[in-house]
């Protein structure tokens, strides 16, 4: 939208891209060929292609999760929503439907979602939490509705290439996260998406005051997170060929918030980037792929995701905010 | 002088709840007379014993407007402390303590870190989801059985009931547990500073509501809580395993709301949460009798009464809101 | 009486000081044993900040305070209440979802071994509550009671923690005309026991039917301490304004001009429990200046005009047409722009820049669909803050940052990109220096020479004198009557706020 920004968020992106670089030179530390890219049929392989394509699932879900948490919420339910994008697409897969009708049913299916999660914080005023909360519980349920609780599999060339091909040696995912992250963080920067949602992040009654339609913006980035989580979904299940309701994005939701958080957005709305989200996310990936190389169990994943949180948390804390602020002009007022 | 809209909204959740759970056990009978032996609500009480200790924990929790996300873990953590440990020789009975003295001392630094950073509990106990379960995993990641006497011993252990239903040690833990939480909940200082917490936190500190020891305490009880019913799944299940009860933290929160809890906090009762246990119970009691339904149901259902609950829930603070303008009307 | 002259509170030279603001200049108050004093001032006028001192909320910058002789320095709410000085305020700050004997006793509950026993609780809350000549039942629901119940359970909690000075602050804000007969008996019934009591309030009426003394603060000073029968309502409201009558004959800056054809109208509009029904026509080129007391609506009436709060009487009708005003975003379609009074909280967007600030409005006006580019939007920053003078360092600095002046000026320049025809303002002169002031109301009335339309709220009255071609005055959310012409003086609308008759005001 303005030149002015990337210039002001310049030195803002600073931690997150020293941290994204710090990972990798611990990776390449633990293992010397980290950095090494093969270009094989017209594909780049290596560990760091690696990270990129295992990491592109959340980083697409972290693209929806920004909008939302930078409106002071948070969506809980992406993962169970992958799992229901991921079952649509799987039994249409499996009954042999054209690529186009499965994306585009998988992707609305995404967008309802998201539209009913939006409808609760939007229109019924319940917070983001418990709101997004009653999909989280209900959408497993919905998932194996669709696959009749089977764990459908399916040989649907196409959609095996969601997941499987490459475009300009890049794995699809890679390129999918990467052109969505793109593609919103235009339609929020050229259109005044990302103020209004800003600007209700930070102060609702003040936007609302200013004529803001704070319900639509709220539809809106719900509805955005409900579609990437449904992309996420496809995804996944073109990634191992079925749809498991189960254990379709189990978790990620988690990742997704934690990518944003990495990436500078406040917990309390406002302020956000999405392209530092996504390099949340691959900070988040890199460090599971860290931990695998230097031989540790993978499950350390979770220790360190839960340590970077509580520091994360130390820093951003109102305590910690409190103390920088020391010396400036204390609160209060007659 | 009461008018029916006028019933109290403090326990107008309860009654919904009651008015659920005696229409789902009407519905269950109807279809399936054999659901109302003993043995049936015995085996209802055991099977859901584990859910019933931490919504016990998880009832406090979002009685003080909180939410704890970790308990799943927790749980899981117990039972894999218990395998590894007995596995390696020790007393199961010396393991028990140990859970539930790690356990609450994880709560206490979470409830801490609420407090003191002033960050939101979703957040800091989904770390606390993370560590937890990262820890299981670091012990094991196999599923591993547990083969000792006293094992053997308290999960034989059962009292005959009246009709041929028996009910097992791990159920009479649940309803001691209950019995303990409504005490703790409406008989001591605690309690009525939970309830303060949930209601108004300004107002409760300038009450001299002790606000940093009631949130450490209420999130230790909750772990605590947790571990206890970590114990009583690895006698359920006589096994540890690190991916065990995945999702209860969520199964938990919807049995508090449909127990009558308000989401929001300050309103609702140990004793709701009961029902609300035992309404899950039922829906997976009546989808295993039936047979033909599949076990998806049981979460479509659990997540259609939380949505139901919570829009209940929203309607009642519309009602109370408009009596209170009501009120202004008839002062203007 | 020898005890009734003896001050039991003693407040000298009291002072406190915010960043940038003197909220309280050497204060001076006496509080005697079993007398109601009443503390009266408009908003900013310091008595919060007097009780927040007291009540140790807030540490103090200078000035002594004694409780029966004795020194005394509260470091917290809780500390305060130990010394003997409770306080109940305006929202009762009790817990509606706990039974009225635990709000009684939260935090000291009879116990049993270690158990709350509930008998005895039930007992001492029946007993405590008898003195009140209170017959609820002490195990109901708080919440489920009046107000003005609840309200006197706070202060029999206060009494019975404290017991020395009892602190109410605006107690009867939400109270019907029989529910205040009660709580009046309440409190006379205290300062018969000897407790003093300090009274917040806004209704002059319920000054002069329980109030011994009455002190007046002013922009942190003491205006004065009176007894109640040494004043009348009108040299009252002289003291809160800050207007001695009739020692002036301020020339009044603007002439009578043509009135236009109206460009709204508003007829028989209002809102239950809110404002009363109200007429008033808004023309091009005119200000209207919207005086009360705190308290009287005149927020809620600019609230009203703008959406914020939908009508459910009357109508409305701009440019000749009846409109459904039902939100902020179809006032501001109308043409309409509001600058609210509380600037931080409904204002300004304080983490966004003083760019974005600006253009939010017009932003929100054209839709998510049809973005400023980056080139507009700086355009119109910069030149609104050439125009209003906004001084700011640069105009992508979190508005937050700003002065108060700067700030009011951007929201200013927040609605003029909008290009309104009617602007309302909320007191667009409070909380901000004294030179940025002079600057708003030039600013107001070279807007209304554009033949912008205005309703300016304002506690100034000399200020609304200054460009008001019309006066709205405000008394228990009603519109009582609008002075025109000859009758816009600072005497005129003062005697119109004091009187006790509507028709008085005209």
């Amino acid at each position: 939208m303005t030149l002015a920004r990337p210039f002001r968020a310049l030195p803002a992106a600073t931690p997150q891209i020293l941290t994204f670089v710090l990972v990798l030179l611990a990776n390449w530390a633990v293992f010397p060929d980290f950095f090494d890219l093969r270009l094989q049929d017209g594909r780049l392989f290596g560990s760091l292609i690696d990270v990129l394509n295992r990491g592109a699932p959340v980083a697409i879900l972290a693209v929806g999760m920004t909008l939302v948490i930078a409106t002071k919420g948070v969506d809980l339910s992406v993962g169970a929503v992958m799992a229901i994008a991921g079952a649509v697409a799987a039994t249409l897969a499996a009954d042999g439907q054209p690529l186009p009708v499965i994306l585009a049913a998988a992707l609305s299916v995404g967008l309802l979602c998201g539209l009913w999660n939006g409808l609760l914080v939007a229109i019924l005023d319940i917070q983001p939490i418990i709101a997004t909360l009653i999909l989280m519980v209900t959408g497993r349920g919905i998932a194996q509705l669709v696959t009749e609780g089977q764990i459908v599999t399916f040989t649907h060339e196409g959609l095996i290439a969601v997941a499987g091909s490459a475009l300009l040696g890049l794995p699809m995912p890679v390129v999918i996260a990467l052109a969505l992250a793109g593609a919103v963080a235009a339609l929020v920067r050229f259109t005044a998406l990302g103020l209004l949602i800003e600007s209700i992040g930070v102060n609702r009654t003040a936007s609302t005051y200013a004529g803001v339609d704070s319900r639509s913006v709220l539809l809106a980035a719900y509805g955005v997170s409900g579609l990437c989580a449904a992309l996420a979904g496809l995804i996944a299940a073109s990634d191992i060929r079925g749809a498991d309701a189960n254990n379709a994005g189990l978790w990620l939701e988690l990742d997704a918030i934690l990518a944003v958080v990495i990436g500078g957005t406040s917990l309390f709305g406002g302020r956000f980037s999405i392209l530092l989200s996504l390099v949340g996310a691959f900070v988040i990936q890199a460090m599971n792929t860290g931990i695998l190389l230097s031989g540790y169990p993978p499950e350390m994943n979770l220790i360190v995701k839960a340590t970077a949180i509580v520091l994360i948390l130390v820093v951003q804390s109102p305590a910690a905010t409190r103390l920088k602020g020391f010396f400036g002009p204390k609160g209060g007022r007659p | 002088m009461r008018r029916l809209g006028q019933i109290n909204p403090r326990t107008l959740p309860l009654l919904a709840t009651l008015g659920v759970f005696i229409l789902a056990y009407a519905l269950c009978a109807l279809q399936f007379p054999a659901m109302l032996s003993t043995r049936v609500a015995a085996n209802l009480l055991t099977d859901n014993a584990f859910l019933g200790i931490v919504a016990v924990g998880m009832t406090f929790v979002i009685l003080s407007g909180g939410i704890d996300l970790s308990v799943g873990s927790v749980i899981a953590f117990a039972g894999v402390f218990l395998a590894v440990t007995i596995r390696a020789g020790l007393d199961p009975i010396v393991g028990f303590a140990l859970v539930l003295v790690l356990s609450t001392a994880f709560g206490a630094v979470m409830g801490a870190m609420i407090h003191y950073l002033e960050t939101p509990p979703f957040i800091v106990t989904l770390a606390g989801m993370f560590l937890a379960r990262g820890v299981c995993f670091l012990m094991t990641t196999d599923s591993i059985p547990i083969d000792h006497p006293v094992y053997d011993t308290l999960s034989g252990l059962t009292w005959r009931i009246p009709s041929g239903g028996r009910l097992s040690l791990i159920a009479v833990v649940m309803l001691l547990v209950f019995v303990a939480g409504i005490v703790l909940a409406h008989r001591t200082r605690f309690g009525t500073a939970v309830y303060g917490l949930g209601g108004n936190r300004a107002s409760a500190e300038l009450m001299g509501v002790p606000i940093a020891r009631t949130t450490i305490l209420i999130y230790a009880l909750s772990s605590g809580l947790a571990g206890l019913a970590g114990i009583v799944f690895s006698l359920y299940t006589s096994a540890g395993y690190s991916l065990a009860a995945t999702g209860v933290e969520l199964d938990t929160i919807a049995a508090v709301v449909i127990g009558g809890t308000l989401l929001t906090g300050g309103v609702g009762t140990v004793a709701g949460t009961f029902l609300g246990v035992m309404i899950q119970g039922l829906i997976q009691t009546y989808v295993i009798f039936d047979g033909t339904l599949s076990s998806w149901w049981t979460k479509i259902v659990i997540g259609a009464l939380l949505f139901g609950f919570i829009i209940f829930q929203r309607g009642l603070v519309h009602l109370a809101v408009r009596r209170r303008q009501a009120a202004r009307l008839a002062a203007a | 009486m020898q005890a009734s002259s003896d001050p039991l509170l003693d407040i000298r030279g009291l002072t406190k000081i915010f960043p940038g603001v003197k909220a309280l200049d050497g204060v001076d108050f006496t509080l005697r044993a079993g007398e109601v004093h009443a503390l009266l001032g408009e908003n900013g006028a310091g008595k919060s900040t007097l009780i927040k001192v007291l009540t140790g909320v807030h540490g103090r910058d200078g000035g002594e305070i004694r409780l029966a002789g004795a020194p005394i320095e509260a470091r917290d709410a809780a500390d305060a209440q130990r010394l003997g000085i409770g306080t109940v305020y305006q929202e009762v700050n009790l817990l509606p979802n706990l039974t009225v004997a635990e709000n009684l006793f939260m935090g000291r509950e009879p116990t049993r071994f270690g158990f709350t026993d509930r008998r005895s609780l039930r007992r001492a809350a029946a007993a405590l509550l008898k003195d009140y000549g209170l017959s609820v039942d002490p195990d109901s629901t708080l919440g489920d009671h009046s107000v003005a119940v609840q309200q006197i359970v706070a202060i029999a909690r206060a009494v019975d923690l404290s017991g020395r000075v009892l602190i109410l602050d605006e107690p009867t804000a939400s109270l019907d005309a029989g529910e205040v007969v009660v709580l009046f008996d309440v409190v006379r019934g205290l300062a018969r026991r000897g407790i003093g009591v300090v009274f917040v309030t806004h209704f002059l009426d319920q000054v002069f039917a329980l109030a011994d003394r009455v002190t007046v603060l002013r922009n942190g000073r003491l205006v004065g301490t009176r007894a109640i029968g040494d004043l009348d309502r009108l040299s009252l409201v002289a003291m809160m304004l800050g207007r001695e009558l009739s020692a002036e004959t301020l020339k009044r800056h603007r002439t009578g001009r043509v009135a236009a054809e109206p460009f709204a109208r508003f007829e028989g509009y209002g809102r239950r429990a809110w404002v009363q029904p109200l007429d008033l026509a808004i023309r091009p080129g005119e200000v209207v200046g919207v005086a009360g007391l705190l308290g009287s609506g005149r927020t809620e009436t600019a609230k009203l005009l703008f959406g914020i709060k939908e009508a459910d009487s009357g109508r409305a009708v701009v440019d000749g047409r009846p409109v459904r005003i039902a939100s902020p975003r179809v006032a501001a379609a109308l043409g309409f722009g509001f600058c609210p009074e509380d600037r931080k909280t409904e204002g300004i967007v304080g983490d966004l820049s003083v760019r974005e600030n600006i253009v939010l409005a017009l932003q929100a006006r054209r839709g998510w669909l049809k973005p400023l580019s980056g080139q507009e939007s700086r355009a119109i920053a910069d030149r609104f803050v050439k125009l209003l003078d906004i001084r700011t360092s640069d105009i992508e600095k979190p508005i937050r940052l700003l002065s108060g002046g700067n700030q009011q000026k951007a929201l200013l320049a927040r609605w003029l990109a909008t290009e309104p025809r009617f602007l309302i303002l909320d007191e667009p002169t409070r909380g901000i220096d004294v030179g940025a002031h002079a600057e708003i109301i030039r600013l107001i009335e070279r807007l209304c020479d554009d033949g912008l339309a205005l309703l300016v709220v304002s506690s100034e009255i000399e200020e609304i004198v200054a460009y008001a071609d019309r006066v709205a005055v405000m008394r228990d959310r009603r519109l009582t009557g609008v002075i025109e012409g000859d009758g816009v003086t600072v005497d005129g609308i003062v005697r119109a706020i004091a009187s006790e008759h509507r028709e008085a005001a005209s």
